[in-house]
This record gives C-alpha cells, structure tokens and sequence, in this order.
C-alpha cells in the first residue's frame, strides 16, 4: 500500500457518490486511496432506471453501473451496507455503524436524499413505503403479486412512475394529487390534461385537487386512503411520493453549514476546506438539484478540482424532464410562465395525440413542454441553454429541428420554393409540398378551403396554414387571393362556432382541455372570448354531467350579481311573473335597511333592484333574501331573465287569457337555464300587448282562440318588432313550444347572439321547419326539460349553504401598516 | 428634502393554491385592495385593484394566459407590468406590487401597496 496517496472518503454509494470517482480516475488514477460507505448494502446502480425495474421492464442487473470488479480493478474500498455515523472534522475521521473509524484527507459527502414522509395520522402502518431505493421496489413488488388496489399520494414524476409500474403489475392504481394538474411544475394545464388521459388508458386513475386527511389501517396494516372531502381509496399499499429532503444530517451534525442542503462553492467545496458535497444532498447558489443532469456537472467540476484543477467551476444547471412511462412521451423544460415579452407556439395534432408549446422570450427559447412527440426535445433544450436568438426560425421552429434546419437560411417564400416536392407541409395529415402544388395545378385550385377539401393540408390543426397559403401564391402568382369565410370563434382556433359545437356532440368532448386538444386550438388553455363559449357549450351538450367552469365566466355570472361602476354589484330578486307580495316587498326593505343599500330601484323587467351591495355582503344579503322564498333573479345571465306579464283575464276588462299566469308558469319552469345570450319573455294578456311581448326574444299574445308565439324581438341596442312563429290553442301547447323554441336556439346559437341575430342567420323558415313535426317538437321539449333538471338550481342559495365562499372572503381580512 | 427609504418588507398573505387558476383573490388593505392573480400556468402576480381605466376591480376580470380582462369595460391589463396589452397600450398603468412564492405561501412587499 503507498502511503503517499491521499486518503479520499466518500459517503454515498449512489449515483453522485460512484460518478465523482469515476471521474477522478479518469483524470487521475493514482492520486486517491478511496474508500466509499453506501448505506445500502448493494453495489452502484441506476437509480433512475428504479422505475422501469418496478414495472418489470428491466431486472436489477440491466440497471447495475459499477459491478464488484470495478471497485477491485480500481482499488476502491467499499463498504456497503455500512451508514456513517459521524464525521469529527477536528481529528479528519468519520466512524461508521458496526464501530469502524476511518481517517481522510478529502471528504466527498454524496448523500443524497431522503423521501419526505407526510404526517398523517397512519403513515407508521405496514404498507406506507416510499420510492427511493431498490429495497422500497422490492416491497412494492410483493404487494402487487397479491394484487388489489395501490394509492400514490403524489403526482410528480416519482408518483406517476410508480403508480405506473404497479398498473403494470396488475394492481389497480389510483394517484392523488393535492393540486389540479398533474406534475403542476413541469407541465402546462393542457399537457397536463393530456398525460391524465393517457395515464388512465394505462389503468392509472388520477384524482385531483385532493387534500389527504388520514391512512386507514387494519391489524397494523394500510388499508385505505381517507381524503379530506370524506373520500376514502381502500388499498393494500400505499406509496408516498410527495417529493425530497436533501440528507443533511451527518453535516449538520458536524457543523457544516447547511441550507436546505449541505452548502457549496463553485468547486463544490463546503465551509470546510477539505469536505466537499455533490449531489443531491448539496445546496449550490440556493439550489439543491433532483435530477441527474445537473450532478453529472457537479461531479465533472468537483473530480476537477479534486485533481488539481481549481480553475474549473460549476456554475448551476438549467433542468429538463422527461417521464418514464412506456408509449408516453413527455418533455419539459423552462419556464411556461413568462414576463411580458412572451410568446406562445402551439402546436397540436389530434390524430397523433401529440401537444407542443415552446415559449420565447426576447425572441429566445424561454421552455418548452412536449406531449405524445418528445423527439425534439433535446433540440430545444439547447436553444434554451445557449439562449440562441430565434427569430429568424420562428415559423418553423414548432416544427421542430428536422423542418427547421431543412429551411434554414432562406428567407420564408424562398424556404418554401426550396423545399423539396416530398417534403412534409401538413404533419397532421401527412401531406408533402408535391401533392399540394399537384393538386394546385392538375386540378385547377385557387383557394385554401379548395386546397384543404382536397389534400386535407392545413385541414387539421391550421398551423401549417401560412406555408400552404404560400405554396398557393408560388404556383398561383396574382391569381391567388386570400380567402374570406366564416369567421373563426376566436384567434385560438380556424373553427367557426357551428363546427366546434357539433365536434363537441359527434368527439363527445366534455371538458375544456379535450375540445383544445381534438380541434387543434393554437394556444395552451384559450382565451377570454373561447372559454365563457366553450363553457356553455359543454354546459348546453352534456347536462347534468359538464361541470361548470367558474374561472371561464364573467363576473357577473361568477357571483350572481350584476358588477357597478364603483365595484359594489347589484341585487335582483325573482318576482315571478312581475307578481310580487307584501310579504316580499317587507323583505327587500328589510333587507335594505339591514345592509344600508343605497339604491332601491324598480327596473324596466317588472322587479326590484337593490342597488351597491358590497361584495363580502352578497351571501348575507340572498340569505335573507332566501328565507323570504326569493331566489336569483339571473338580471346577471346569458340565461333566461325576466318573464314580463300583464294583469289578463284576472283582473282586465281586454283580458282574453290568464297572461301573468302563463307568464309564471313560463318563468317557473324555465328559470335557471343557460342560453348563449340573454332570453327575455313576456306575455300580453291581448292584443293591446301592455306587456310590450312584441320586443321580446319571445312574446306570447293571448287572443281568444289560442296564443300566438312571437320570436326575434329586441328593443335595446337595436329595435326589431318580432314575427310570429305559430298560433297554439292551449296553454300547454304554449309552453311545450316556447321551451322547444329556447332548446334550439341554445342549441344552434353562438355564444352571445341574442335570439334576433340568430334568427337572422338561420331564418324564420328554418326555425318554423324544425318545429314543425310534433316527435321533433317534443325532442326539442325533452331535452330542455332535461336539462332543467339541473339548471333550476338557486346560485344564492349555493353560496349561502357554503359553495365558492373564497369568492367572497377576501384573502386576509387584517393587513396592518405601521403609522406612515 | 426627506426621503423616506422604507425597508423591504415581506408579508405572509396566504397559500399559492387559496388563488383559483385563472382567477384571482383580493386582499384589502387601508391603501386599497390588492388584486392577487394565479395564470393557468400557475404563475402568480399582484397588482393594485384597480383598472387605469376608471378603477374597475381587475380581481374580478376573466384571466386568461398572463393578462386580466377588466370586468367594467373590458381592457386588457398584462398582469406582469400592469400596462394595457394590444389596443389598451398606453392607457396608464395599475401599479405592480411585488410578490414571491416561497414553499407554497405567497409574500407580499407590503410597503409597497
Ligand atoms: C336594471 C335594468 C334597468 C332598469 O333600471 O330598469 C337594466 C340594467 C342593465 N341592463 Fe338592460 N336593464 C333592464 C331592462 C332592459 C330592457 C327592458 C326590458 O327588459 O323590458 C331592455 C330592452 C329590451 C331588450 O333587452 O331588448 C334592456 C336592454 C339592455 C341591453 C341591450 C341588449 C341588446 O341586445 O340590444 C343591454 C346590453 C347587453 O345586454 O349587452 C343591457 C344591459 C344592462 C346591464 C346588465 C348593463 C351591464 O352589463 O351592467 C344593466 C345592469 C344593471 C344592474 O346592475 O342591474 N340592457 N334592458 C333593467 C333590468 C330588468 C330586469 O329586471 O332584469
Ligand atoms: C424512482 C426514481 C426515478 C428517478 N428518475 C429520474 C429521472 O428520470 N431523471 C433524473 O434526472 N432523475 C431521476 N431520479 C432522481 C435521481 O435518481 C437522483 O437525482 C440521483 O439518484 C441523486 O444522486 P445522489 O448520488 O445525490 O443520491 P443517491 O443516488 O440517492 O445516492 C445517495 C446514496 O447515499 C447513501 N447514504 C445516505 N446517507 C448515508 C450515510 N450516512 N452513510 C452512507 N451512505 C449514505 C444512500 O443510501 C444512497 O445510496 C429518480 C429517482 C428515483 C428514486
Ligand atoms: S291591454 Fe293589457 S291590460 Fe289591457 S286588457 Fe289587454 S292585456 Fe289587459
Ligand atoms: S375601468 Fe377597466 S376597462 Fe374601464
């Protein structure tokens, strides 16, 4: 043995640990004596490859790095299974478990980290085991060979990897997560979405936005799951992946300084000149790192500077994250949460399932999140770290680096005049440059919607729309126009309303991010004209089951009250009919009086307004409200608003009909519904129409012999006397037509097109066609009826029983400042 | 002259996920309401409660990727400069009030409302 070596200590078998020696004897073979402890008692091996090993698709000696020869080839003593206990920095030795104590020169602390371990009440039975270690997938295993149920609490990479692996073994496997997307810190909402679906084709379940209250046990052993909405997961394992605490301990003990790791130089030095720290047990300029990536780079600097070379320095890492789990594909890297100078480019291709965002910032690569085609990857992570300018591979760059460098250096219609005929123009639909500029020329096209009927080029997702409009001007000259048509809903998609609603029936699309993905939209998660549309829309084609988006409303719809100009809102209780009682009007004023509510008005709908509540006041005020059996009179909605009524045959001497009670029986059966823009009613008791029913949405004006429905009335911004639609004879007829009436236009309507313009725009005729046989009638009728179901619900009366209260409560009621 | 230079000073105003995505909470203080948004993205921002327009309660506003649309009359105020976006560029500004998210609670320069 040389005694002239330098004595060199590691602790920490694991990926850091073996990695750094690896790289001192690459750089210098003789300088060290090395001695390593791992606590685990098992040679080097890819912790990382954990994952596949718990999901059967590989065996631990696939994932071994350094075997046994190894350490012996390289002089190296290990003692495995063997903890350091203390390090005494004074005397240079550490003394580990079993009474060893070994003495060093150098000292590499490669500890790693430990599992965080909720407290939950249980997290001690049998069965909680984390995912760290090869001894931890070797419980797992057992587990799962007696099948049954797993819960994951934890939806980072770790959970899903894991729960991953047990579905793989037949287990069924559910992840809870605490918050509402799915590895929230690397994905968007929309990848996000995406992985959730893809995770249950694979038999893992996700529940979201779940706080975990308890682990239930049965003879010390986990039984279930119990979450705080009472929920309980029954399961015979449950694993905690709720993230990592870098292992400290032993240098804290010894006084090192420590963060929220062991803290170190750009050399990887700690404050002791002869003890350094790498891995994830390291804290470097505030970071303590989870990946490897990064501890690949600590460890090239620390074997540097352990061999001599003090000029080499670790100056931090950018970090990127793919997700193991066979056939998904998952890529992300940066920041998606940009400053002002940022832009989004989507990408998405509903047929391949494939979603991708790269987000530039000063013309920069800023991050980038991959779904169903990671390929690029790797690309635009370099862009991102040599922060190259991109500007002038904008186009193409979502395309990805293939594309991208096949054009580069041509300026864009000389890109596209130098692509080669079979290169690819569409991705979505697999067309190239040749069979779009054949078919311009063979058969004589001159238009995108020509070319798009043809070739399906730009048929899908539109993004290759620009360079198929391109290929139009090359081949076409002058001769090519840029097309008008149908408007698109909004600058997030091509679609037009009609052919988003039907994909909505015919994909049945039921959430916001499965309508983004299907039709291809060009931004993440919407905008502010799409999201209040495609609510509806879900909340019109799946009643009952569409769960409505609050974040995607305005509002005056988020709080049930009509906002004012000085940010108090108004109160405008139903009086059904216009009807309204002693009784009634006792509790408006008290309610007035109570609140000090400046304004009592009566509107132009036959009701009272309460007028500048304050908003912390809202639920108070429709509680009292409620308890005088007044419910929301929706003054607030893209629904149906008010039913105004004459006195009628009750009390007029024209009176022909019972109008306030038909008026009633309308408002009560149809209050509550959505509409894509507000629906107004009234009914006049005859023909001298004092309910003015001829400048509503939809009039009724009773006559001797019947009713007669009008339609397309509107006396705001724009004037129109209505037409009429049909004479009934009963009032039943009445109202089974003016419900069947509403149900089409909530179904054909676009979003915020009141009854007259969409009475324009699809004809009289065409609404009195679709009325006309009685089965379609009754369709019609059914479907609102149904929908009703769910729709005649009190908002007040929700948010007074506790629904949303945050949306009242502001964040912190007591914000003190010292005096000024 | 007597400037006053006021330390920083960082608050505790609540947890990161008491803000919906896509939404935003008020937190009232004796200088105005504070308007605190959380993106789809899961970014946070704050930014006085107040629309340079005429004053509208941006917390109220529909989020949407980093901007806020005012629920009065419908400017767009980008969330991170508290400048109009587009068409509502140059209209005046609602002033920024810096916020930090550290270990899931949300910090707030309170000698900065
Ligand atoms: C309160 C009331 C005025 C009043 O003091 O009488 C009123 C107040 C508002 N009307 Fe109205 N309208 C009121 C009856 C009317 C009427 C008369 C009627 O319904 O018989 C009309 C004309 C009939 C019609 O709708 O065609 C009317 C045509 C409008 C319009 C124009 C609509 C159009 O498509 O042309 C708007 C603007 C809009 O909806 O976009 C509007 C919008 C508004 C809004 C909601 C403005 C807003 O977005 O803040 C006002 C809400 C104030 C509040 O906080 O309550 N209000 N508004 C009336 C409430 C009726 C009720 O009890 O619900
Ligand atoms: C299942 C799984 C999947 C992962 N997938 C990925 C991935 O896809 N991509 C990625 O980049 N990263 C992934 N990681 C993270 C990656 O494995 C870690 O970042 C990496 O292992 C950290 O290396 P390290 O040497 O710092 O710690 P470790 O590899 O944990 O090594 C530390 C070693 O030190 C030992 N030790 C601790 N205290 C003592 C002591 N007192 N005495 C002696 N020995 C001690 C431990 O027993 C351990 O063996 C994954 C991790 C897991 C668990
Ligand atoms: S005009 Fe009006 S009030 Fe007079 S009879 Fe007809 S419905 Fe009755
Ligand atoms: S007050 Fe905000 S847009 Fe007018």
């Amino acid at each position: 043995m040389q005694t002239s070596k330098q004595r060199l200590v590691v602790i920490g078998n694991g990926m850091a640990g073996c990695r750094v020696v690896e790289d001192i004897l690459k750089r210098d073979p003789d300088r060290y004596e090395i001695t390593i402890f791992g606590a685990e008692p098992r040679v080097n091996y890819n912790r990382i490859m954990l994952s596949p090993v718990l999901a059967g698709e590989k065996a631990f000696e696939d994932i071994v790095i350094n075997d046994e020869a190894w350490y012996r080839e390289n002089a190296i003593t290990l003692h495995a299974g063997r903890a350091v206990l203390a390090i005494d920095r004074a005397g240079k030795t550490v003394t580990v478990e079993g009474g060893l104590t070994v003495a060093y020169d150098k000292l590499i602390l490669a500890s790693g980290s430990d599992p965080v371990r909720l407290p939950l009440p249980g997290a001690d039975l049998a069965g909680v085991v984390t995912f760290r270690d090869l001894d931890d997938v070797a419980q797992m295993v057992t587990a799962a060979e007696a099948g049954g149920q797993a819960v994951v609490i934890g939806g980072g990479l770790l959970g899903l990897e894991a729960a991953y692996g047990l579905a793989r073994r037949g287990m069924k496997a559910t992840v809870v997560h605490l918050m509402d997307v799915l590895m929230e810190r690397q994905l968007d909402s929309a990848a996000g979405f995406l992985l959730t679906e893809a995770l249950a084709q694979r038999g893992v379940e996700t529940v979201l936005s779940a706080q975990s209250e308890a682990i239930l046990g049965q003879d010390g052993k986990v039984s279930g799951l119990k979450l705080q909405d009472g929920r309980v997961l029954p399961c015979s394992i449950l694993i905690m992946a709720v993230g990592i605490r870098p292992n400290t301990a032993l240098a804290k003990a010894s006084g090192l300084a420590v963060g929220r790791g062991v803290v170190v130089d750009d050399q990887m030095r700690t404050d002791d000149p002869d003890i350094y720290a790498v891995g994830e047990c390291a804290e470097h300029r505030g970071v303590a790192y989870g990946l490897v990536a990064p501890i690949w780079d600590m460890c090239k600097t620390l074997a540097a500077a352990l061999t001599g070379d003090e000029a080499s320095a670790y100056g931090g890492s950018m970090l990127s994250t793919r997700l193991k789990v066979s056939g998904v594909d998952v890529f992300s890297a940066g920041a998606f949460a940009g400053g002002e100078a940022c832009e989004d480019i989507v990408f998405r291709d509903a047929g391949r399932g494939v979603y991708k965002r790269v987000v530039l910032e000063n013309g920069k690569v800023a991050g980038a999140v991959l779904f169903g085609d990671a390929t690029d990857g790797g690309w635009y992570f370099d862009l991102m770290r040599s922060r190259a300018d991109v500007s002038g591979i904008r186009e193409t760059l979502i395309f990805g680096q293939a594309i991208t460098e096949g054009l580069a250096g041509l300026d864009p219609s000389s890109a596209v005049a130098a692509m080669s005929d079979d290169q690819e123009v569409c991705g979505c639909n697999g067309v190239c440059k040749g069979q779009i500029t054949g078919a311009i020329t063979g058969q004589g096209l001159s238009t995108l919607d020509a070319v798009r009927a043809v070739t399906k080029a730009s048929a899908s997702c539109g993004s290759c729309t620009p360079l198929v409009e391109k290929l139009l001007k090359l081949t076409l000259g002058d001769g090519f126009q840029v097309q008008t048509g149908p408007a698109p809903m909004c600058k997030c998609t091509s679609h037009t309303h009609d052919v988003v609603r039907r994909a909505i029936l015919e994909g049945e699309l039921k959430s916001m991010p499965a309508i983004h993905q299907a039709l291809e939209w060009t931004t993440p998660d919407g905008c502010a004209s799409c999201r209040p549309a495609l609510n509806y829309y879900l909340l019109c084609a799946w009643p009952g089951a569409y769960q409505d988006d609050k974040q995607s409303r305005f509002i005056n719809e988020r709080v049930h009250a009509n906002i004012q100009k000085d940010g108090t809102y108004s109160v405008v209780p139903r009086m059904w009919g216009g009807m309204t009682s002693p009784a009634e009007l006792r509790a408006i004023a008290d309610v007035a009086d109570k609140f000090s509510i400046p304004a009592v008005k009566v509107t132009g709908g036959q009701r009272i307004d309460l007028l500048g509540v304050k908003k912390d006041d809202l639920p108070a005020v429709w509680a009292d409200l409620n308890a005088a059996g007044m419910v929301s009179g929706h003054a607030y909605a893209k629904g149906l608003r008010t039913v105004k009524t004459c006195v009628g045959s009750d009390w007029c001497r024209f009176g022909t009909q019972d109008s306030t009670g038909l008026g009633i029986r309308l408002e009560k059966f149809m209050w509550g519904s959505w509409t894509p823009a507000k629906v107004k009613l009234a009914v006049s008791g005859c023909p001298r129409n004092c309910a003015e029913a001829t400048c509503k949405d939809v009039g009724v004006v009773c006559v001797d012999s019947g009713f007669e429905i009008h339609v397309g009335g509107a006396a705001g911004l724009h004037i129109r006397g209505t037409e009429v639609l049909t004479k009934v004879a009963t009032e039943d007829e009445a109202v089974w037509t003016i419900c069947a009436l509403v149900q089409l236009y909530r179904e054909q309507g676009w979003y915020l097109e009141r009854i007259y313009k969409w009475m324009d725009r699809v004809g009289l005729d065409a609404i009195k066609a679709a009325l006309a046989e009685p089965d379609d009638r009754r369709a019609l009728y059914d479907r609102f009826a149904y929908s009703q179901r769910f729709a005649r619900m009190d908002p007040w009366a929700e948010r007074v029983a506790g629904r949303h209260t945050d949306e009242f409560t502001p964040l912190s009621r007591r914000l003190e400042f010292e005096p000024a | 002259m007597n400037a006053i230079v006021r330390e920083p000073v960082w608050i505790d105003v609540g947890a990161v996920t008491d803000i919906p995505r896509r939404g935003a909470r008020r937190l009232p203080s004796p200088r105005g309401d504070v308007a605190i948004f959380r993106t789809g993205d899961g970014a946070v921002f704050a930014l006085m409660d107040a629309c340079p327009h005429k004053g509208g309660p941006l917390s109220q506003g529909i989020v949407h990727g980093q901007s806020v649309t005012c629920p009065l009359h419908g400017r767009v105020i980008d969330l991170a400069t508290g400048e109009g976006v587009g068409a509502d560029k140059g209209g005046g500004c609602a002033p920024v009030v810096p916020l930090e998210v550290r270990d899931g609670r949300l910090l707030l320069r309170l000698d900065r409302i």
